[in-house]
């Protein structure tokens, strides 16, 4: 399939999903549709870096705090539509993930998860002392209730996340089958052999951790919003970190269509746990399968449904 | 006489407090085919290592094709025309036999101002190249499927991918039986012969013997031997650090 056909085949799904949730007229689906949505942004820009080139990031949270607060900033300095905010919440991020990179992919395996891990808690306590940015304390954003056209701002928010899905796949779906996709895969398989071939590594994973970390800055910027309030210990949160591993992990790293499953099934549970039961409860089903998927199935659910079909085509 | 294809003078290394090499000098004249011995931590694979550029080192220069190589990257003295085996196969190993044959041509071959492989053509290449090396009924096969010796020719074979000018082959026959060790000679005077320069490192001595053109002793990071294979073997010097006194 064709990138093009790929693009208006999501945007055709994306816009039946709209149609579907507004058909059924609950609007808490908009709600929680919307933290689905983001954690499939999150995990398919995760799966960027970590799944296509191997490297671990654990400072996802960072960079999804970073969009949410250069938000805030520009909120209280100079106010601007949301979808232009979620343009500079990406350039933001891609820039910090430019420049997390230079300075930590130098290092690798555990070390580059530590250093990655590293860059979120100083972040957070640049933006815990930021007194303009609401500090510890916390910052609030008076949204609108309604918005022209549309009805409820919810529902503006949710179709602006739903078509970041859409860019944040195709984006992913595109570098798998290009040329820095294969690149990425090499990196991954074995670096040494990969510059000895002639690929310029550190330049591919440069431009991993700016585009994942772009678009994780942009699955944040519209949170305040989502919200009306945000303070660090929420922005900087350990579930957007721990759900942009388990997520494409869950799912299978190798391609898009594993942080898309995995996002989808996770995100709603946890959701699902969230409302019947406790939220305590998500946070757990995330461990369990997390846990259960790397020891029994370590290349996710694509790589059980791949292994499946080669066994069928074998016997 | 011509320049060099490779000069290395005054190379040194060292490891903390261990010097691994020691004001190495070596020439490498295009189209020879040169071996490489020495005991286990001569610092054979240390010299490649600073040739290609996986590791830097502190004093003294390699030129290649009459070009300093000072400050390049690995990646990017492959794509000068240096490419290189290792001494345990390192395939990529989600990418098909054929996959990780195409590579090279990707960022290599076609990184080179001028030349452009269309996907027809790299198809084409890949094909070639695996009949070359006898890989031609794995080409879709993952790595893991491959037998020791065909994942040493799988690595010979990428390396080749890249169109190199020199090819510097890493213990590419540790471990092999004899007749899987004359397969690869073979395959390695068929490159030569084609007009690519070859550094042979290796321990089978049989091997070297048959490839050579000349030899280079390396014991303890110093060179202590470099000339025809007949007269390197017989150096008094030479056997005290193979045999011992």
């Amino acid at each position: 399939m064709r990138s093009s056909t790929f693009i208006l085949l999501c945007t055709v799904v994306a816009a039946f999903v709209f149609a579907a949730i507004r058909w059924v007229g609950n609007d808490y689906l908009f709600v929680a549709g919307y933290v689905v949505l983001q954690f499939i942004v999150l995990a398919t820009a995760w799966n960027i870096l970590g799944g296509y080139t191997g490297y671990v990031n654990f400072g996802s949270a960072a960079f999804f705090a970073l969009g949410a607060y250069s938000s805030i900033f520009f909120n209280k300095a100079f106010p601007l539509p949301v979808p232009l905010l979620i343009v500079i919440g990406g350039v933001v991020s891609g820039i910090v993930g430019l420049g997390m990179g230079y300075l930590t992919l130098r290092l690798r395996g555990a070390f580059f998860a530590i250093g990655t891990l590293a860059l979120a808690i100083v972040l957070q306590t640049l933006v815990t002392n930021w007194r303009y940015v609401g500090g510890a304390r916390g910052a609030y954003v008076i949204r609108p209730g309604e918005i022209e056209f549309l009805g409820p701002y919810s529902q503006y928010l949710f179709l602006l996340m739903l078509a970041l899905a859409v860019i944040a796949l195709s984006i992913a779906r595109g570098i798998e089958r290009s040329q820095l996709g294969y690149g990425f895969a090499t990196i991954r398989d074995d670096e040494l052999a990969a510059e000895a071939s002639g690929v310029p590594t550190l330049r591919l994973k440069l431009i991993a951790t700016t585009i994942s970390g772009g678009l994780m800055g942009m699955a944040g910027a519209p949170f305040p919003y989502y919200l009306g309030y945000v303070q660090p210990s929420a922005a900087f949160g350990l579930e957007y970190a721990v759900n942009s591993i388990a997520m494409p992990m869950i799912g299978g790293t190798t391609s898009w269509v594993g942080p898309l499953i995995g996002a989808i099934l996770l995100a709603t549970l946890q959701q699902w746990a969230t409302v019947t039961i406790s939220s305590e409860l998500g946070v757990l089903i995330v461990g369990v399968l997390l846990v259960s998927f790397v020891i029994l199935a370590p290349k996710g659910i694509v790589g059980l449904v791949e292994g499946w079909r080669r066994k069928k085509a074998g016997s | 006489m011509t320049a060099p294809l490779l000069e290395i003078s005054g190379l040194g290394k060292r490891f903390g407090g261990f010097v691994a090499l020691d004001g190495i000098n070596l020439a490498v004249a295009e189209g020879e085919r040169v071996g490489l011995i020495g005991p286990n931590g001569s610092g054979k694979s240390t010299l490649v290592n600073c040739i290609c550029g996986t590791l830097v080192n502190e004093s003294g220069t390699v030129r290649f094709n009459g070009e300093s190589l000072a400050g390049l990257k690995a990646h990017e003295r492959t794509h000068r025309g240096l490419a290189r085996s290792f001494q345990l196969p390192r395939p990529f190993t989600s990418l098909t036999v054929a996959g990780n044959l195409r590579v090279p041509m990707v960022y290599t071959v076609n990184a080179r101002p001028g030349t452009h492989l269309s996907a027809a053509d790299i198809d084409a290449r890949c094909a070639e190249l695996l009949r070359l090396v006898g890989l031609d009924n794995k080409a879709t096969h993952l790595p893991r499927d491959l037998t020791q010796v065909e994942m040493r020719k799988l690595e010979l074979a990428r390396a080749l991918a890249a169109e190199p000018k020199l090819l510097i082959a890493d213990e590419a026959m540790a471990g092999l039986s004899q007749a899987e060790v004359n397969d690869i000679v073979g395959l390695l005077i068929n490159f030569n012969e084609r007009g690519i320069t070859i550094i042979l490192i290796e321990h089978i001595m049989r091997a070297v013997m048959s490839f050579s053109q000349r030899l280079v002793v390396l014991v303890s990071g110093k060179k202590i031997a470099d000339g025809t294979p007949d007269v390197v073997i017989q150096d008094p010097e030479v056997e005290r650090a193979y045999l011992g006194q």
